[in-house]
């Protein structure tokens, strides 16, 4: 049970995956090549060069897409941490080491495409010495960066183990991850709340099927759910490419758990919008509520209804198709508040230029390229497939005793 | 003491520009007619039709927002009334043209360095006690500059003297809670190509009843957390103990 077996591991998985690897990586490196070509015209000749955005849509997709979405994507490390360390469901504990990961990679990304979306990326350290409390943005870029900390002090003693450091591995497991769990937390639902605070302030500008002041709430809750669903999808797309995934009774406890905070997000927030008296543009059929629809019917109620049956949760096929839903809808739901419900709700004209989605589409394809390269050389997951692991004997243990 | 403001009186302009020039060349940049508020140009006098015409311009608010959501206070209200960009601060996140409800900061979308580009109510002149550039050169007294106090005063007496000639409201006085620029308009503001839909109150209250709430949440939230993982912990440590008891009593028995 060391390093020596991951190689091995590790060989065969490349081996068998051979012709499907040599598609991948000749897409990703025209996709890096081409993303050299837009990051050098970005940095010589500023954002208008690779973008549609302009004065009236100051957002686009890489504020919805790769910061919205990439943060609340990243919610499933500190769900699981939390589930596993602070309320001790230890069944769960296989998945902690790759959900710290996928959040670890996940924030790094998000960190990238600001470098990339911020009109002057040298000083995005500037928060550190400026300071402005009343702004979300500040609390925010504080949380981004010490949350960012956190996982990789969580991530930290995957290195260790791989090279044989046992008792430090052992010393941060026993003293620093209680408190770097809790930290996670905090700071996470800080900064999931936030990305919704920063809406708040512009009430008259978002088309009120999206507006509410209970913004940060409605993000907090959906990234929770987001961060059980993305742990059985993680689970599954573990599988495919390293044959590694979780028990189906855990699966399925995880589906009964999504289906109850989807419910509990989705009675929030249509009790919002009637409280608020905006219900009624879900239902005059233009654009906008048909987007509405959409989102709440096909990535919520559909998926809600399904995760409560049974005979769902008990395929495991079906219930990831169902959870992958439940990921799209709020995916979706971020879109919808950054590009959808801001361009209706000040009449801008924005349609994404393709360059911005070549670095949208870099970052995702480079957070998976650093995700497979730990994956090989790290004991990211535990020995032989997750599905025959005894619940009991979790690898964490591993770090805890050698 | 009262912050320095413009009246603009819409009845008054005659749509001239000179304004507009005025501006520019006090701001170093190329002379031109805008045709609307760019990175180049921080006012705009727009032809409405009918010898109409509306200003745009930063409206210098009292409680701006731009400068509460900047993260890193690159956007300042100075106590004379200006609002200002400081370009060693600011990180370009464009969060302030994200929220002034007035749509007012532009970007220098070409630029590899971009500034945030707004009228600056030439606080240069201001703090030396001159009025601003398009206040002093206006030929018609559409546009007037001194103490808020004194230019509300100023506009509600006109409002008063001919009722039949403005929309009735001073566009600008409730606006975001009060900004430092005052319309008197004779066409609504929606006719008049501005915002209709500002709120009538500060804006920067919305978010900051959020944020003043988190030390309140995070204690209450990281006790709990903290709680759950002590108790569960505790109940392992039990339950590793009696099983320890356990076989060594096993071991008694042999
Ligand atoms: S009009 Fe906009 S840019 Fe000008 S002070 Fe008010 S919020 Fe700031
Ligand atoms: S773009 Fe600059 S001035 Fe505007 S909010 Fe961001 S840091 Fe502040
Ligand atoms: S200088 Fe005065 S009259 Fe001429 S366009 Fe400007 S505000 Fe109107």
């Amino acid at each position: 049970m060391s390093g020596k077996n991951y190689r091995k591991g590790g060989t065969v998985m490349t081996e068998r995956k051979l012709p499907k690897l040599h598609f991948w990586s000749s897409f990703f490196v025209l996709l890096m090549i081409t993303l050299a070509v837009v990051l050098f015209k970005r940095y010589t000749q500023g954002i208008g060069a690779i973008s549609n955005l302009n004065d009236s849509m100051p957002w686009g997709l890489w504020i919805g897409f790769d910061l919205l979405c990439g943060v609340a994507l990243g919610a499933g490390g500190f769900t699981v941490t939390a589930v596993v360390y602070i309320f001790h469901l230890e069944d769960y504990k296989p998945m902690a080491r790759p959900a710290v990961l996928t959040a670890f990679l996940g924030y790094l990304m998000v960190i990238a495409a600001l470098l990339v979306d911020l009109g002057r990326p040298w000083n995005i350290w500037h928060p550190l010495v400026f300071w402005n409390p009343h702004s979300v943005m500040f609390e925010v870029g504080w949380c981004v960066m010490l949350y960012t900390t956190v996982l990789f002090l969580e991530f930290l003693p995957l290195v260790f183990e791989r090279l044989g450091y046992n008792k430090q591995v052992h010393f941060m497991h026993k003293y620093l991850t209680p408190g770097l769990v809790i930290a996670g937390v905090l700071l996470s639902t800080m900064h999931q709340s936030s990305l919704g605070t920063l809406y708040v302030i512009v009430p008259e500008k978002l088309y009120p099927l999206w507006y509410s002041p209970i913004l940060p709430i409605l993000f907090f809750v959906s990234a929770i759910t987001l961060g059980l669903a993305m742990t059985n999808v993680e689970s599954f797309l573990s599988f495919r490419a390293f044959g590694k995934r979780l028990e189906a009774p855990l699966l399925r406890k995880i589906g009964a758990a999504t289906a109850v905070m989807l419910m509990v997000y989705l009675v929030i927030r249509i009790e919002d919008l009637l409280v608020h008296g905006s219900l009624k543009y879900a239902f005059k059929f233009d654009m906008a509520s048909w987007f509405f629809l959409a989102e709440i019917v096909i990535g919520g109620i559909v998926p809600m209804v399904l995760l409560f049956m049974k005979r769902i949760r008990r395929n495991p096929l079906a219930l990831t198709g169902t959870q992958i839903l439940v990921v799209l809808g709020i995916m979706f739901n971020r879109m919808n508040v950054a590009v959808t419900a801001f361009q209706l709700g000040t009449g801008s004209d924005y349609r994404p230029l393709w360059m911005e989605f070549v670095v949208s589409m870099g970052m995702i394809a480079i957070g998976v390229f650093l995700f497979s390269l730990a994956a090989r050389y790290l004991p990211v997951f535990p020995e032989g497939p997750l599905t025959d692991a005894k619940p009991k004997d979790p690898f964490v243990e591993l770090g805890k005793l050698r | 003491m009262s912050t320095y403001a413009l009246l603009f009186d819409q009845s008054l302009c005659i749509g001239c520009g000179a304004c507009e020039q005025a501006c520019q060349s006090e701001h170093d940049q190329r002379p031109h007619k805008p045709d609307k508020l760019d990175h180049d140009s921080f006012t705009w006098v727009e032809d409405l039709g009918h010898d109409q015409y509306a200003r745009h311009l930063c409206m210098s608010c009292e409680n701006p927002t731009c400068v509460s959501v900047c993260p890193v206070g690159a956007l300042e209200k100075n106590s004379l009334g200006p609002v200002t960009w400081d370009a060693k601060k600011c990180i370009g996140c464009r969060y302030c043209m994200m929220a002034c409800p007035f749509e007012i900061p532009k970007y220098e979308w070409h630029e590899p360095n971009p500034r945030i580009r707004k009228c600056d109510m030439c606080v240069h002149r201001v703090t030396k006690g001159m009025p601003t550039a398009c206040a002093s050169i206006c030929p018609t007294g559409a546009t007037n500059f001194g103490t808020r106090e004194a230019m509300l005063k100023e506009a509600h007496r006109r409002l008063k003297k001919y009722p039949e000639r403005y929309t009735g409201e001073v566009y600008g006085e409730k606006e975001a809670g009060g900004t430092g620029v005052l319309m008197l308009l004779t066409k609504s503001p929606s006719e008049s190509d501005l915002p209709d839909n500002v709120p009538q109150h500060d804006m920067p209250h919305l978010t900051w009843n959020v944020l003043e709430k988190l030390p309140q949440i995070i204690p209450v939230w990281g006790a709990f957390l903290g709680g759950m993982y002590w108790l569960g912990n505790r109940k392992n440590e039990v339950a590793a103990h009696e099983r320890e008891e356990l076989q060594e009593r096993g071991h008694g028995d042999d």
